[in-house]
């Protein structure tokens, strides 16, 4: 079975046929990357979240719950460029060393 | 995989896949330490910006999670040296 569908199952492509289809296959694979990508984060802000400010659940959403949530919001992408940040720098001063191992 | 591309294509398509996949490996482990290291650092109400404190312990977070990851696989290599050295 194909992995990007068959329906690119055409045998005699031209060149630029398939440079094409070449940089629909990326783009479609970039794509769901970013989606999955926003995904995780959403879901970790809404459990992180959630549980920093909506403490005591009543019948709606109170506006020091809903300050608190854009607050949290904005903190955990914040969080995340930082660990981000650290992370990449550290890979990138670790990864001649462990290439020379 | 991807019938009807040429060789070449075929190389640059699975080597642009290995390199999409790692970096999804990475940014998993970014979302990883993301919520283990607020669940450390960050204990207050959110407010509207981080402090001084909240920030270094965000980034310390980081290297010292990986620092206890190298830490600690050397000293199981240690205790597994010492075994197989009591051993012979």
């Amino acid at each position: 079975m194909s992995l990007f569908g068959s329906s690119f199952s055409g045998s005699s492509a031209s060149p630029a046929d398939m440079a094409a289809r070449k940089e629909a296959i990326m783009a479609s694979v970039r794509g769901e990357i970013a989606l999955a990508n926003a995904q995780e984060l959403m879901n970790k802000t809404n459990e992180k979240c959630f549980e920093k400010c909506v403490t005591k659940p009543s019948t709606s959403l109170s506006s020091s719950e809903q300050t608190c949530l854009s607050r949290c919001l904005d903190r955990y992408m914040e969080a995340f460029n930082i660990v981000s940040k650290a992370y990449t720098a550290r890979i990138s001063k670790e990864a001649p060393l462990l290439a020379s191992q | 995989m991807a019938e009807g591309f040429d060789e070449a294509t075929q190389k640059e398509l699975a080597t642009f896949m290995d390199n999409e996949r790692a970096r999804a490996r990475v940014n998993q482990s970014i979302h990883t330490l993301t919520s283990m290291c607020w669940d450390k650092c960050v204990t207050g109400t959110p407010s509207t910006s981080f402090s001084r404190s909240e920030e270094s312990c965000l980034a310390n977070c980081v290297d010292r999670f990986l620092d206890t990851s190298l830490f600690l696989v050397k000293r199981i290599e240690q205790s597994r040296q010492e075994m197989t050295g009591s051993q012979l």
